[in-house]
């Protein structure tokens, strides 16, 4: 029996590829936003509404993925944004191979903002970098409370928290929900995140949103 | 189950270096952060899968899972990072920034010796 060190990175070629994106979309000055939350959460309906609320303000491409269907394209499509559906066939994130791949078929020159829908999973896909320039994190109302203590590297990693559903809470009260407890353990985790509670549907808190993605763009393309 | 693409840039690793020292392997440390989340029974099934009918088949993996790193704002300190309750143990800050994981490693590998 030998002993051999090897001492070498197991993910090299995903890595690879997300630097390659991440040079890409700083030559392009196009800051790019990793969505990721559990199936349901409702990031398709917030992609829908921002791009329609910021259509004259910033021109917006989206990368969608999901395991299999157009469904989601076809969703972002109504709204005319520029839109790639990526089919994992099966796996429960996107690679930053894939990303590189959609990249090529939008047309990045004239955008400002990309977003990357991941797969809908609270876990896999925070463990892949793609390139982005930060991971945004949405969690609906009726997961629960408890999902920023029980999940906690998502909410650790991203940049912003999207609070949504929000229209569920009182004075409907269909759902208990202690959005103060999510706050409170979020920040506890990652004391610089940004948390907007939303509404897809209503479009509550939609103007706090976009001021900040009318904002994060700005100083990128100024840096 | 993002374990199964870790198993897969893996096998192809450790193919490469068994062809490369002409050697069968039989055993592999890995070591990975945690916030990588990897599941060793899910890795080590993933694994098997994969390496079933390679030269890699009978590949024992040993998995060491690296401690989350933060650097606190306030002074500077680096240190553990605890999820259930982080704070910086020098100056009791909570403002701290998470530093990069420690990579997907493949350290050693056991080869059979004839």
């Amino acid at each position: 029996m030998t002993k051999v060190n090897i001492g070498k990175k197991i993910l090299s070629a995903n890595e690879e590829y997300a630097f390659k994106n991440s040079r890409f979309l700083a030559e392009h000055k196009i800051l790019c936003l990793n969505m990721i939350s559990s199936p349901g959460s409702g990031k398709t309906t917030i992609l829908g509404r921002t791009i329609n609320e910021l259509k004259d303000e910033i021109r917006i491409g989206v990368i969608e993925g999901d395991i299999q269907t157009e469904i989601d394209a076809e969703r972002i499509r109504a709204t005319e944004a520029p839109v790639v559906q990526i089919n994992t066939n099966g796996a429960c994130h996107l690679s930053a191979a894939q990303v590189s791949g959609a990249l090529e078929h939008l047309p990045t020159d004239g955008l400002d903002l990309i977003f990357i829908e991941n797969v809908g999973n609270l876990v896999c896909p925070s463990a892949f970098e793609l390139g982005e320039s930060g991971k945004i994190a949405v969690l609906s109302v009726p997961e629960g409370d408890d999902k920023p203590a029980k999940y906690p590297v998502i909410f650790a990693k991203s940049k912003a928290l999207l609070i949504n559903k929000i229209d569920l809470l009182e004075p409907a009260g269909w759902v208990d929900f202690d959005i103060k407890r999510v706050k409170t353990d979020a920040r506890k985790l990652n004391k610089g995140i940004e948390i907007f509670s939303i509404s897809a549907k209503t479009g509550a808190g939609f103007a706090n949103w976009c001021e900040w993605l009318k904002k994060s763009v700005k100083n990128l393309r100024y840096d | 189950m993002h374990e199964m693409m870790v198993a897969q840039n893996l096998v192809a690793t450790i193919l490469a270096e068994a062809s490369k020292h002409n050697a069968k392997p039989i055993g592999a440390k890995i070591s990975c952060g945690k916030l990588y989340a990897i599941n060793n029974e899910a890795l080590c099934f993933a694994f098997e899968a994969i390496a079933k009918g390679t030269v890699c088949e009978d590949v024992k993996l040993e998995i060491e899972h690296k401690p989350i790193r933060g650097q606190c704002k306030n002074c500077s300190q680096n240190f553990e990072v605890e999820f259930s309750s982080p704070r910086c143990p020098k100056c009791g800050s909570e403002d701290f920034e998470l530093l990069p994981d420690a990579p997907l490693m493949l350290e050693e590998i056991e080869f059979e010796t004839e």
